[in-house]
């Protein structure tokens, strides 16, 4: 069994690495809007539906598709902070959650009811099957996503770090009351990061779409892992929700070969209930705590 | 006012509705009653009995989140698998193991239960989204047993024919019967959650939902409040999960798996999570409306998700809430109340110390915000913290109330060390706090809110419901609210919110009170009406440690006053000395002191 330990951690990692983006996506909401998202998967399904209308349907090559599903999972974004956000805004943590609760139902019936129960295969991105390195086989969509994910935390975080519009991001995200008091249109910034946000679930979703088949429970499925990912990195921690990205997809992965392939999935949420109970701040969170 | 003349007034001729036993009783008979006669008329067998058979069982879990989600404010998403565990229960005890009918439903709900408090031990250190998380995980793990473990659940075939339990002479094989035993639990159920929401419980909850801080500091206990509230709903849950098998006599894990917490959520929001009756309305419509919706088809549920969107935006307080709104009447409550009893304490022991606190530090990281305090309330005596912004004193109360823990130091109440002791436990000694940033109980009255300073455990009515609504009307009389008992809070201006404050600790009887920057956001007219009423505390003989920067109300009511700068003590003694200190003017006024002395 040992000699499966480096293959099973490039696999680990391909799959850590969509959850981490789809944790990415949930954290900037929960600090730009304070929004626990629970629709956050359902963005990585639309974004792979999106791609088989794309490529199957209107028969458009990979490489313009992809740069359409991204834009329209931006635009759809901003959409779903309209009609589940935007009027529930001062209402509290509470009624939004629900109606993103709400918004998941929603898109995933939707598309079951358009597509149907059968899911849909998406060709991989390379014709190549991968390569062999030192007795490792590299499936070329695991590489792919590997290296998307890890240019996309690098873009954002020079975008963060470098620029100008990504302070405001930042400052927003801080403190709204004083971002806006300097001038920065806060409400814009909220739905630059929905749009962000989504686009973020869509490129995961357009990504995993090769690996997983195609259909209305990945969402589901996705957000729950995201949210895991989340609470293993530290809450509302950037750098924490890649890491506890790509450890969920690792302990996962060895716990499907060495444990059992049935409760996959339960290994998440025991892992996940496991960190709330014993550490809930996560791996890089800091202590939460009201101010009386 | 003379405390005397107050005195003679008593004893009580009030009417409290909301204390009497039996409230709500004869309706409850009424309805089982009709209950009964209305599910003669009901079919043995059929489509319509079972859609009625699933509202009822249904509507039982559903109650479930009324205490859970509505009352106390925690959002748990897994009331189906709570609802599973006591099918299952039933399914595989009296089906497999030939158990009676009774005992296998006791041992459902037995399950659920002890997994809702376990789920309600995980809040000790969660809160909000956490939580939720916490529910959904524990939902997706009960799925994923009860489809996996075979040798006791039967996996994803589920378990058949169930059997329906067995008096004698009731007949409940018979589809009429058992769903009149399915509505009269449901009846005693919906009558449960109701008369709960206006019990002392009940109220602890809500205080938790509205704001959990000020609840501690009200002497609720509110991890243990939360734990009740998980263990109720999973109860409540596991209930109308047993009921269930026994209704369909078929089971299988899809039945309670997120998609039906989902379903059974939206029932209580539809409805209208603050009540009972509207988890009814709730769960009859959406029980109902495959019906009506039929023509949707299989966009049925995107519907049903959009329609969660929708009551969310446009329905926040579901169906029920919309009309109970509406009829809300905030008529004044009449009749002579027996005064306060802290307004006749005045000459027991005064010059004693009340509250001691030596030595207190706390740091955060490398702030030392407060450093090494000493300072000593004496009994009767009005004292006031004064200093600078960013002083410590702020800080200087949340640790005396327990809110944050001292990094150093001790702090005793009448000679009792309280050191350790969590907030509701020092409340319960007798301490009482405001806030500067107002804390109250935004769901709830102007009446409750204060009766929740009433039920302070310790306090010598607590535990008398009839007197707790007295003792809370003597407490508005004194601040001049009595008038607005029966508002919602969050309708009052924000000076009166903060008199709501001082009313909810003085129906507490403390033995210390902690004043918060009272001043804080009034205006000259209510900052007069402020200070004439800590004057009249004072003239009663109240223990006060004022925390202000409003000089001209320290000054007005202070008997000693000790000042802090940087986190230390930089003078203590009378308003004269102190405020003639050159130490103090220097701080106050950003001066060195060879200036302000000159």
């Amino acid at each position: 069994m040992l000699e499966l330990v480096p293959q099973l951690l490039f696999t680990g990692l391909g799959i850590g690495a969509i959850y981490a983006l789809v944790a990415l996506g949930f954290v900037l909401l929960i600090r730009a809007a304070n929004v626990v998202n629970f629709a956050q998967g359902e963005f990585s399904m639309l974004g792979a539906y999106m791609m088989v209308v794309l490529l199957s349907i209107l028969g458009l090559p990979y490489f313009v598709a992809i740069p359409l599903a991204v834009v329209g999972m931006a635009a759809f974004g901003i959409l779903f902070a309209g009609a589940t956000y935007w009027p529930l805004r001062h209402r509290g943590q509470l009624p939004v959650i629900i109606s993103t609760i709400g918004a998941s139902i929603f898109l995933s019936n939707i598309v079951l009811a358009t597509y149907g129960p059968s899911p849909e295969v998406l060709p991989g991105l390379f014709d190549s099957p991968g390569l062999e390195i030192g007795g490792v086989f590299m499936d070329s969509q695991y590489l792919a996503i590997i290296v998307i994910t890890a240019l996309l935390v690098l873009l954002q975080f020079l975008i963060f770090e470098k620029t100008l519009l990504g302070k405001k991001l930042q400052a927003t995200s801080q403190d709204k009351e004083m971002a806006s008091l300097l001038g920065i249109p806060v409400a814009v910034m909220v739905l630059i990061t929905f749009g962000y946000s989504a686009a973020l679930g869509g490129i995961a979703g357009v990504l995993v779409a090769p690996i997983l088949f195609v259909s209305v429970g990945m969402g589901a499925l996705i957000s729950l892992k995201a949210f895991a990912a989340n609470i293993i990195g530290g809450f509302g921690n950037i750098p924490g929700a890649i890491l506890g990205g790509l450890a969920l997809g690792v302990v996962e992965t060895f716990g499907a070969a060495f444990i059992s392939v049935p409760y996959k999935d339960a290994i998440a949420f025991a892992l996940l209930l496991l960190f709330l109970l014993i550490r809930p701040q996560g791996l890089f969170g800091e202590k939460i705590s009201e101010k009386a | 006012m003379s405390s005397t003349a107050e005195a003679a007034a008593a004893p009580a001729t009030l009417s409290v509705p909301s204390a009497r036993a039996w409230r709500g009783l004869p309706s409850l008979a009424l309805a089982i009653v009709a209950v009964l006669v209305a599910s003669s008329f009901a079919p043995t067998s059929g489509y319509i009995l079972n859609m009625v058979m699933q509202a009822a069982t249904y509507a039982i879990g559903v109650a479930g989140l009324v205490v859970v989600l509505g009352y106390c404010g925690q959002i748990s998403l897994a009331q189906a698998a709570f609802f599973g565990l006591g099918a299952y229960g039933v399914g595989i005890g009296a089906t497999d193991y030939g158990l009676p009918f009774l005992v296998a439903l006791l041992i459902g709900v037995g399950v659920a239960t002890g997994f809702g408090i376990a789920l309600g031990l995980a809040s000790l250190r969660l809160g909000g989204h956490y939580l939720a998380m916490v529910t959904i995980s524990f939902q997706q793990i009960v799925t994923l047993v009860l489809t996996n473990w075979i040798g006791l659940t039967h996996g994803p075939d589920g378990i058949k024919s169930i059997p329906r339990p067995s008096f004698p002479g009731l007949h409940l094989d018979r589809g009429d019967h058992y769903l009149a035993l399915c509505l009269v639990v449901l009846m005693v159920v919906t009558w449960y959650a109701w008369r709960l929401k206006t019990s002392r419980l009940g109220r602890a909850m809500q205080a938790v939902r509205d704001n959990e801080i000020a609840a501690s500091t009200c002497g609720i206990d509110v991890f243990r409040t939360k734990v009740l509230a998980f263990g109720i709903s999973a109860l409540l849950g596991g209930l109308g999960g047993g009921l269930f098998a026994g209704a369909f006599a078929y089971i299988s894990p899809d039945q309670f798996a997120f998609g039906e917490s989902i379903v059974l959520l939206t029932m209580a929001l539809l409805g209208g999570v603050q009540s009972p009756f509207g988890a009814l309305l709730g769960t009859t419509l959406l029980v109902l409306l495959p019906e009506w919706l039929r023509f949707l088809k299989n966009i049925y549920l995107a519907v049903y998700g959009a329609a969660v969107i929708l009551i969310m935006v446009f329905l926040p307080d579901g169906l029920w809430g919309l009309v109970t709104n509406r009829l809300r009447r905030a008529t004044p409550i009449e009749g002579t109340v027996p005064p306060l009893p802290l307004l006749s304490q005045r000459a027991s022991a005064s010059g004693e110390p009340a509250l001691e606190i030596a030595g207190l530090a706390k740091h955060f990281g490398g702030l030392k915000a407060l450093d090494g305090v000493d300072l000593t309330v004496r009994r009767g005596a009005v004292h006031a913290l004064i200093g600078p912004n960013g002083s410590g004193k702020t800080t200087f109360i949340n640790v005396a109330t327990g809110l944050y823990r001292p990094t150093a130091g001790r702090i005793r109440l009448a000679g009792q060390d309280l050191t350790a002791a969590a907030p509701h436990e020092r409340t319960r000694r007798g301490l009482a706090r405001t806030f500067q940033n107002i804390r109250v109980f935004r769901g709830m009255t102007v009446l409750e809110n204060v009766m929740i300073g009433a039920e302070r455990p310790g306090n010598d009515i607590a535990e008398q419901p009839a007197a707790v609504v007295g003792r809370a009307l003597a407490a508005l009389d004194f601040v001049g609210l009595r008038g607005d008992a029966n508002r919602l809070v969050g309708t009052l201006s924000y000076g009166h919110q903060r008199y709501v404050e001082i009313a909810r600790a003085l129906a507490g009887n403390p033995h210390v009170l902690l004043l918060d920057e009272p001043a804080a956001g009034l205006n000259m007219t209510e900052k007069g009406e402020l200070g004439a009423l800590l004057r009249r505390l004072k003239g009663h003989g109240l223990t006060i440690l004022i925390v202000d920067h409003d000089m001209n109300l320290v000054e007005q009511v202070a008997d000693h006053i000790t000042v802090l700068n940087f986190g230390r003590r930089i003078a203590d003694g009378s308003p004269r000395d102190v405020l003639s200190d050159p130490d103090v003017i220097a701080a106050y006024l950003g001066e060195p002191r060879e200036n302000a002395l000159a």
